[in-house]
């Protein structure tokens, strides 16, 4: 008896026009399609993207060049050199990202003891000449000081849980 | 000798009137596809060049039309030229014979069956000429299993055709048209009668055009794309033109043998939605093309000796089984052509 | 009138050209593509004999299926050209012979044709000869018709009775059973209440 309902039933095609009849349902269903550069996918503020020096209100950068960070990153992609400041302060004379050998792992943002090294939610950068992929630290203060208001929101909403 | 010429010159202005719409929808056939197959993927499909991404299809043609051909070392130069020219003709030709309106046709054969499946029967030279001419494994991989299943496959296709012509009892694609006709619309048309061999000849259709889920000739998972492997720029588009533009001649077959071709679904009685128009023929052959997409987003591709077995062990039967059904329909006077 | 006897020589000249080149090209696909060609321009001649039927037939037979496993095979042979020409010389007195005889022959045929002068069957259903051609095969010819499609089947046979050998021992999948399988009788789902793992100590 099951055997000539099997032989029916594949004969009449069921499972098919079941298979065709799930792609037609689909088809009305609303779209995942992100336009990209038009449209972006909303973004956690505990996204990791390229990396910023932050500084106090004041001016004064935080990196007190403890080097914590260069330390506990596991793909050796920061480099820092340090001296004495004319103040007497401890600074650092070189603070290097190396962005291809980075792997926005975050724990140099985990372990900087003065918040300073943070990952902004920049993900959109391109290079065009080999080295440009070592970021200075001139370059990591600009991107601090152009997103500080996007990067202290993060943080604030962050906090909580930290 | 002068009115020939001017006959000539009427004939080439109507096979231009056929073949330059052809080739428009084949380029918006070809967006319709991605637009369909990424509906049914939940994706948007293209939408970037033009209004609703509209003009992507002629982007990508102008985009191969400027590439180079790569003729491969070793091939066989002359065929490897040939071969996409062999494809593309019968897909063009056999649309000399479509009917469609009333009278509204290029050549109206009275063996315009016969020449459509002798025809469709040409298109595997391009593929298999294609194969060997590449002077490739995949390409022939490709050419031998296209080749075996075209054949195998025309015959479940010829015998679902004698069903029709034994209903409408001409091989005239007009008359069988007008076979269809009657009071009842779409009751009158022969899918009814023919159910089963109606599923069977698109089903073939879709085989004898070598598209999913039967396209193991460019398997793209085993031997990457077939008989067009080596193909590249002009050639390759006159390939993909040609496969395209079969599509869409099956797909007006199938209206014109089983759905009644230009015939209005509705009893003539409705007035004028009830009249006949080319408009119908269009809107179905549509219907089918759509099926081709959906076959292709839905189902997963066939194994050789599934196909095979498909073709052979149940297409025929059925078909022949059909035939003496349709035959004893006639004999006994249950189906009247053109009542 | 003189469009069609321009097309009928074309058609003539492409069809002896064509079929020049099956017996000279020295490449075997090449030779099978002119063979193709040939049958195709007979064919277009007989169109313009008003033999409409006949035409699309031997394009749907000739052309559309036997010249394409006949290509199939002849791509797989991987012929070499150099030893086709070595018997060249040697056969061609017999091949000469053959060809006298057949030329006789047709020659003959058509002249005791054209002696008996048999009238040409008029044409009962108008422009469609395939009518006619039809109801002549079932009425008149039904015998022979028969006896055709008897020997054909008896050769089906006869080459699937050849090549059908059962070996012993061959594992191979049966699609049939393969679809009828039903996952119930494959596939036990169990139902179990979740375990509790190890708590971890504090």
């Amino acid at each position: 008896m099951t055997s000539v309902v099997n032989y029916f039933r594949s004969l009449l095609l069921g499972e098919l026009l079941q298979g065709m009849g799930l792609t037609m349902r689909y088809m009305f269903r609303p779209k995942y399609t992100m336009r990209y550069p038009m449209e972006h996918i909303p973004k956690s503020n505990r996204f990791r993207g390229l990396h910023a020096l932050r500084r106090y209100p004041n001016g004064e950068e935080r990196c007190i060049a403890c080097k914590l960070c260069e330390a506990v990153c596991p793909a050796l992609a920061i480099t820092i050199d340090s001296a004495p400041r004319e103040d007497g302060s401890r600074r650092t004379t070189r603070y290097d990202i190396d962005l291809f050998k980075c792997i926005y792992c975050g724990f140099c943002e985990e372990s900087c003891p003065v918040d300073s090294i943070v990952e902004t939610h920049v993900h959109e950068y391109h290079f065009e000449h080999r080295g440009e992929n070592v970021v200075t630290k001139p370059q990591l203060l600009a991107i601090g000081d152009r997103f500080e208001a996007e990067i202290a929101a993060a943080r604030a909403q962050d906090a909580p849980y930290r | 000798m002068h009115a020939d010429l001017l006959l000539a010159a009427w004939t080439l202005a109507k096979i231009l009137a056929i073949s330059v719409p052809l080739i428009i929808a084949v380029a918006m056939y070809s967006y319709w596809e991605r637009k369909v197959i990424g509906w049914m993927h939940v994706r948007m499909g293209p939408n970037k060049i033009g209004p609703w991404g509209l003009l992507q299809a002629f982007a990508d043609v102008f985009k191969l039309l400027f590439k180079e051909i790569v003729v491969p070392a070793n091939a066989d130069k002359p065929l490897f030229y040939l071969a996409p020219v062999l494809a593309v003709a019968p897909a063009f030709a056999a649309w000399a014979v479509i009917p469609f309106d009333q009278g509204v046709v290029l050549a109206n054969l009275n063996v315009g069956l016969l020449y459509l499946l002798a025809m469709t029967s040409m298109g595997v030279y391009g593929i298999i000429l294609a194969g060997w001419a590449s002077n490739s494994r995949y390409a022939l991989l490709g050419a031998m299993r296209s080749a075996a299943q075209v054949v195998s496959y025309e015959i479940a296709m010829g015998m679902a055709l004698v069903c029709v012509l034994v209903l409408a009892g001409s091989l005239n694609l007009t008359d069988i048209v007008n076979a269809q006709a009657g009071g009842k619309g779409l009751l009158d048309w022969f899918w009814l009668p023919l159910l089963p061999v109606f599923v069977i000849y698109f089903v073939a259709g879709v085989a004898e055009t070598n598209r999913a889920p039967f396209d193991v000739a460019e398997g793209e998972s085993e031997i990457v794309a077939g008989f067009h492997v080596e193909y590249s720029g002009s050639a390759f588009a006159v390939f993909f033109l040609a496969e395209y533009a079969n599509m869409i001649l099956i797909s007006f077959l199938a209206s014109v043998m089983f759905l009644g071709g230009w015939l209005s679904p509705f009893p003539a009685s409705w007035g004028l939605i009830g009249q006949g128009s080319w408009i119908w023929l269009f809107a179905k052959a549509f219907a089918f093309a759509f099926m081709y997409l959906w076959f292709r987003a839905t189902f997963p591709r066939y194994r050789y000796d599934q196909i095979m077995r498909l073709g052979w062990k149940v297409f025929i039967p059925i078909t022949i089984v059909w035939v003496l059904v349709a035959g004893c329909m006639k004999y006994f006077g249950w189906i009247t052509a053109g009542a | 009138m003189t469009f069609q006897l321009l097309c009928f020589y074309a058609f003539a000249a492409v069809t002896t050209l064509a079929a020049l080149g099956v017996i000279t090209l020295r490449n075997s696909v090449h030779a099978v593509l002119c063979l193709v060609l040939t049958f195709f321009s007979t064919a277009a001649i007989w169109l313009l004999a008003e033999a409409e039927f006949l035409a699309v037939a031997l394009v749907v037979v000739y052309v559309g299926a036997v010249m394409v496993l006949f290509l199939f095979v002849v791509m797989m042979l991987d012929i070499k050209q150099e030893p086709l020409r070595e018997g060249f010389i040697r056969y061609l007195p017999v091949g000469i012979a053959v060809a006298a005889v057949m030329l006789a022959e047709m020659l003959a045929l058509i002249g005791v044709r054209a002696m008996a002068q048999v009238p040409a069957p008029a044409n009962p259903a108008g422009d469609s000869n395939i009518a006619w051609l039809g109801e002549t095969l079932f009425t008149r010819f039904l015998l022979p018709f028969e006896i055709a499609a008897l020997i054909l089947t008896v050769g089906i046979i006869a080459a699937v009775a050849l090549t059908l050998r059962r070996r012993e021992g061959v594992r191979h999948q049966d699609p049939a059973r393969q679809v009828a399988v039903d996952p119930r009788t494959r596939v036990r789902v169990v139902k179990m209440a979740a375990e509790r793992g190890q708590e971890p100590a504090a």
